[in-house]
């Protein structure tokens, strides 16, 4: 195991201790692999307010500029509202930014997140997910995120450190796509993966490099030998076409998305299948479908259930913006019932269910052979989803597939009290 | 069963309140026909900044179902009435949802009549008015721009007399004892009853009237336009089209502002210094520059602000002049340039036509002299 992050920096040579030859094996937290990915893209602009789980990422930011490791803007700013505005700025002037924040922070950034995205300026986000207030609450729920799901903004979910890292780094290729330029918000769930360590593979910076290009912002760029004018008054006149070229933006990040796994896969032999993730589904007949870090005790029950002989898979959505439509039509095109398990709500929607199952519902509807839908809430608040519980939902989704007396019109929750 | 509707093109913000009156006058004495009746406003620039031209409209129908297919529609097209109030906005307006000049009497339908609160002739307005297809009368109230039922200025029965007129003009839309119904005023009610009596229709015949077309431009498509809100920066001088050296500043050619302007610069080429204080100050880069140094206001981009007049250092060699004493937008250093004297002529004969009233800044106790010169 190499030593924590603060012995490596201590090394003289700082060209070396930035560029080891061959990757390095780093245990470190899903907040500090963002933190390594931001140094790795070469972030010329950062902003920072804290606010848990999200400070953890500044935290090690900053460790990274004292330590000589990674140079860069890195301004601490008075309100979410203002770190946001500030790198949207930059973006605009054609920095490469990093900014992010968690539950009720990022809200109060609600109006510069908007006009990031109707700009188009490609901010690389980190939202540790947390409850939105109130209750105050630490724990993870995916509702901060999602409130931007229909503004432009690309939003990417993940399960491991090494998934946030390599995720980071593909979410700068791809927002600062010119056929893209849309921000991309990466989520991680608060404390389960901000807070948790694990052994990352942290590339070198050549590899990096060589899959990164730098951010050329082009005839975009605000600068006095390029006099533009971004971001007027527009009325009735003109908003319809430009909503008509967002629509464009985010249809084409698809292409773009699969383009740059592709590439991640050969340069750094893993990155798996964009958009989702199929574990079991060769075989199975039902599935359970969810995002974040709830794969891990998801993934335990499946193993479980198989081994009891029912034949269980699961498909974790890694973006849920773009909505991965055709994947999920794919790879839920043989089963008899999916359990779609929320770390959400949307009350008051249709069914009752969360944004991830109604989505989900909606992508699923032109298929002739639909499978029945079940929606699940858990784990809300950041309470635990064990696996008792994935299993609990599953004997309800098995009981969808076999014609039992489950009410797949309501939405089922698990683990909360009576 | 029928709907009728009435458009009332004002100056924003100034006459607001009079075309709100107006308006809630149409309603209100629909209302005490049995009808139903529904106001409601445009504007073209954001919420009516001074002078630019603003529109509400009175609908009066027989049914529900008859006013929601009248409402179903952004800007009736087809008017029975519609009224100016201000003689200015004769020559047309830059209005909502239209992307050009908009003729006054664009939105009204046929036989309909234009309804104008002015001191001119029929004659006079006709020659600036555009040409109409279609046949249409001219109904005139005697007055000025009023500013009537803005803060400070006094009421001066604007709002009923135009409301008299309307009842003699579109008897079928609302008769004049229900418009008077609605006036608790004794002394308004007279006005109002005077104007019916006293306003004065002629027809106008397809052949008459200003036959310029009137300029439009055609809005891209998302796929033509620049992604990402961008807009591109200007050359910062663009050469003036068949002349010989000076140029134009940077200044948007689609965006023209003229429909708000009420009184325009004229400049005394002989007395000008060339100090460029008024191409500084001017806040549309009006001024374009001559080939010999001179700052020539160009006015199609003049919304008629005053601003110029006010800096110009030396005595009287800018002065605001009313709107209504010109018939076109010919530039005026050409003229000089052409024949000195008879522009010196020109001028003098301009400048004896001050501006009835402004709307905008014009010089340092204006309001006052107004008040104080005011007929009404
Ligand atoms: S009145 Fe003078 S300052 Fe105002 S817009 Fe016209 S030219 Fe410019
Ligand atoms: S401010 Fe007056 S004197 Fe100066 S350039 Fe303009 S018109 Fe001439």
């Amino acid at each position: 195991m190499t030593p924590p992050k603060t012995a490596t920096a201590k090394k003289v040579d700082i060209a070396t201790a930035r560029a080891p030859r061959a990757g390095s094996e780093e245990l470190i937290s899903g907040s500090e692999a963002v933190a390594h990915a931001v140094r790795l893209a070469d972030v010329d602009v950062i902003t920072a307010y804290p606010i848990r789980p999200y400070d953890t990422v500044m935290q090690y930011v900053s460790q990274l500029i004292a330590n000589g490791e990674f140079d860069c803007e890195y301004i601490v700013a008075e309100s979410e509202h203002s770190q946001f505005e500030i790198v949207k700025h930059a973006s605009a002037v054609g920095a490469r930014v990093f900014c992010g924040s968690s539950g009720v922070g990022w809200l109060y950034a609600f109006e510069a997140l908007a006009v990031t995205a109707g700009l188009r300026l490609p901010m690389v986000a980190m939202v540790g997910n947390r409850a939105l207030d109130d209750p105050g609450a630490f724990g993870v729920e995916h509702n901060d995120a999602l409130a931007v799901r229909d503004l432009g903004w690309m939003l990417a979910w993940v399960a491991t450190a090494q998934e946030a890292l390599d995720t980071a780094l593909i979410a700068y290729r791809v927002a600062e796509d010119k056929r893209v330029f849309l921000p991309c918000a990466i989520s991680c769930d608060g404390a389960f993966l901000t807070h948790s360590q694990s052994i990352v593979n942290v590339p070198t910076q050549d590899m990096v490099n060589s899959f990164l290009p730098p951010y050329d912002r082009a005839e975009k760029q605000l600068h006095p030998d390029n006099p533009i004018t971004i971001a007027p008054q527009a009325n009735e006149d003109w908003v319809m076409e430009i909503r008509r070229q967002s629509d464009m933006a985010a249809r084409r990040a698809r292409d773009v998305i699969i383009e740059a796994y592709d590439d991640f896969n050969a340069q750094f032999g893993r990155g798996g299948e964009p958009f989702i993730e199929r574990y079991m589904m060769e075989d199975a007949e039902v599935a359970l479908v969810g995002m974040g870090t709830l794969a891990m005790p998801v993934k335990v029950a499946v193993r479980k259930m198989r081994e009891r002989g029912k034949k269980v898979g699961f498909v974790r959505v890694r973006w849920f913006r773009p909505f991965p439509t055709i994947e999920l039509q794919d790879a839920l095109s043989g089963v008899q019932a999916v359990g779609v398990i929320d770390r959400d709500y949307s009350f008051g929607a249709s069914f009752f269910g969360g944004v991830l199952a109604n989505e989900l519902r909606c992508a699923l509807y032109p298929m002739a052979n639909r499978p029945a839908i079940v929606s699940f809430i858990a784990g809300l608040g950041g309470r635990e989803v064990s696996t008792d519980n994935v299993i609990d939902i599953t004997s309800k989704v098995l009981d969808a597939a076999n014609g039992g007396d489950i009410d797949d019109q309501d939405t089922h929750w698990i683990g909360v009290r009576e | 069963m029928s709907t009728g509707s009435v458009e009332v093109v004002y100056r924003g913000i100034f006459q607001k309140t009079l075309a709100k009156n107006i308006c809630r006058g149409i309603v209100f004495a629909a209302k005490n026909e049995g009808k139903i009746g529904i106001a409601f406003g445009r504007y073209s620039d954001s919420p009516e900044r001074n002078g630019i031209p603003a529109k509400q409209f009175a609908v009066v129908a027989d049914t529900e179902e008859e006013m929601e297919e009248h409402l179903s529609r952004y800007e009736p097209d087809n008017n029975d009435v519609t009224i100016a109030a201000d003689d200015t906005l004769c020559k047309g307006v830059e209005s909502w949802a239209w992307y050009g000049l908009q003729p006054i009497n664009k939105l009204l339908t046929e036989g309909g009549t234009l309804l104008v609160a002015s001191t001119r002739s029929a004659d006079k307005l006709i020659g600036e008015i555009h040409r109409k297809g279609k046949p249409y009368n001219l109904a005139t109230v005697k007055g000025t721009a009023s500013f009537s039922g803005l803060w400070v200025y006094k009421d001066d029965h604007t709002d009923v007399r135009l409301l008299g007129a309307l009842a003699k003009v579109a008897p079928h839309l609302v008769s004049l004892d229900s418009i008077v119904a609605t006036i608790s005023d004794p002394l308004k009610v007279t006005s109002a009853k005077k104007a019916y009596d006293l306003v004065e229709s002629v027809s106008v015949n397809t052949d008459q009237g200003n036959d310029e077309v009137p300029f439009e431009f055609e809005m891209p498509g998302w796929t033509k336009m620049e992604e990402g809100l961008v807009i591109r920066g200007m050359a910062g001088q663009q050469e003036v089209p068949g002349r010989d050296g000076g140029y134009v500043p940077t200044r948007n050619p689609t965006f023209k502002k003229f429909s708000t302007r009420t009184m325009r610069p004229v400049v005394n080429f002989d007395t000008c210094t060339q100090c460029k204080i008024c191409w500084l100050q001017c806040p549309d880069s009006c001024f374009d520059i001559t080939p010999d140094g001179f700052y020539d206001a160009n006015m199609e981009a003049c919304c008629g602000c005053g601003v110029c007049e006010a800096v110009c250092p030396v005595s009287q060699c800018i002065t605001m002049v009313n709107e209504e004493a010109f018939t076109d937008n010919a530039g005026q250093w050409e003229m000089w340039t052409k024949d000195k004297e008879s522009y010196s002529g020109w001028l003098s004969e301009k400048i004896s036509q001050p501006p009835a009233r402004t709307h905008g800044f014009h010089h340092l106790g204006q309001y006052a002299e107004e008040i104080a010169n005011d007929p009404s």
